[in-house]
């Protein structure tokens, strides 16, 4: 079984690299962008390790904009500057620009196709569980502690089960993430 | 044209600033905004241009990307789209400079830290609310355990398991 999985020892990542990885994010990131960010940056080309990637997506995930997006401003930054923050977001934005305003023009005709809704709700449940698999992923081989389960469960019971509004319980479960985690450090 | 525009522009900047979560998550005030207040969409446009945002690939983003194409054409993807991203955007690149030059203080390493399990628990609780939003009947939940398992154990590309999806619900649909 594979576990985390090395990155590269640290070296820069190449303004090329980087618009054509986002691309391939942006191009392949059906049902949320997430899952195939990891795939790609992490398991095909190995720029960063789970631990690394997992921690510029907490960033992006308290941060204001979505997760996705804001990864790829810092993973820009951290490699070639603002052009690399540039060069990711048009790279992770292109594709989908231009495919949603061609659907735009079919969409009406196609959409009472009942083959067409019932492929896009397959291919949605589908890319719903791989949203799953993913997190379950990066969980086994990010080996959390025991704390670390603690935090993860309270957040995934409070947006996930009991479906309260994100904003409040971001602001109440971050400050108590960071305060436990400062004292289980301390011991 | 010009008041649209700049009407766009003042509107997704503004929720560019409190999107935490992201589009989905500010879903009920986009509503509100395009529908109830500037009366930009009905109803049934927004819901189906949502569903023609999921249908796409790429970031949800797109999504509002397409509120300001039906609004005021390819101007108004433009504008929608800049006003959503530039605020945020600005904001994690200072925030992501900050940390970076920080990186070895014992205060950003335990943020870090800290931050990693939530975002782990957020990216579950988005699967099983994608699962909920979409799964309506047994296949459609097979679909997903299938696939969440396919990610699990393998690294080949998912794009497998979303073109299966589509198949077998495809498949359903005439076998039932």
């Amino acid at each position: 079984m594979q576990h985390d999985i090395p990155a590269s020892p640290h070296r820069t990542i190449s303004k090329a690299e980087l618009f054509f990885g986002f691309l391939k994010i942006g191009l392949l990131g059906f049902g949320g962008v997430a899952p195939w960010a990891r795939h790609i940056i992490v398991e095909e080309r190995r720029w960063l390790s789970d631990r690394e990637f997992a921690e510029i997506l907490g960033i992006g995930q308290v941060l204001p904009g979505p997760n996705t997006i804001n990864a790829a401003v810092i993973i820009g930054d951290r490699n070639q500057g603002i052009v690399g923050v540039l060069l990711c977001l048009l790279g992770q934005m292109a594709m989908p620009l231009v495919i949603v305003a061609g659907l735009a023009m079919v969409y009406d005709r196609v959409a009472a196709m009942p083959e067409v809704e019932a492929a896009l709700i397959g291919a949605a449940a589908a890319s719903a569980g791989l949203v799953l698999g993913t997190a379950l992923k990066m969980i086994r081989n990010i080996r959390p502690t025991l704390l670390a389960y603690a935090i993860g469960a309270a957040g995934f019971a409070a947006i996930g089960l009991l479906r309260w509004p994100l904003v409040p319980v971001v602001l109440v479960l971050v400050p108590t993430a960071i305060a436990a985690t400062w004292w289980e450090r301390r011991r | 044209m010009t008041g649209v525009l700049a009407e766009l522009a003042r509107t997704f900047a503004l929720l560019s600033l409190v999107s935490i979560g992201g589009v989905n998550a500010l879903l009920p005030e986009i509503h509100r905004q395009v529908v109830d207040i500037h009366g930009w969409m009905t109803d049934a446009a927004f819901a189906s241009a949502f569903a023609m945002a999921n249908a796409a690939p790429g970031p949800n983003v797109i999504f509002v990307s397409l509120i300001g194409w039906q609004v005021a054409g390819l101007s108004g993807l433009l504008v929608a789209t800049f006003a959503l991203l530039i605020p945020s955007s600005a904001l994690a690149y200072f925030a992501g400079r900050i940390l970076t030059r920080w990186s070895r203080h014992p205060a950003v390493s335990v943020l870090r830290d800290a931050l990693i399990p939530v975002a782990l628990g957020m990216m579950l609780a988005s699967g099983l609310s994608m699962m909920r939003t979409v799964d309506r009947d047994v296949v459609t939940v097979l679909i997903s355990f299938a696939a969440t398992a396919f990610v699990y154990v393998t690294r080949r590309n998912p794009l497998w398991a979303l073109g299966s999806g589509a198949i077998v619900n495809v498949a359903a649909l005439h076998v039932f």
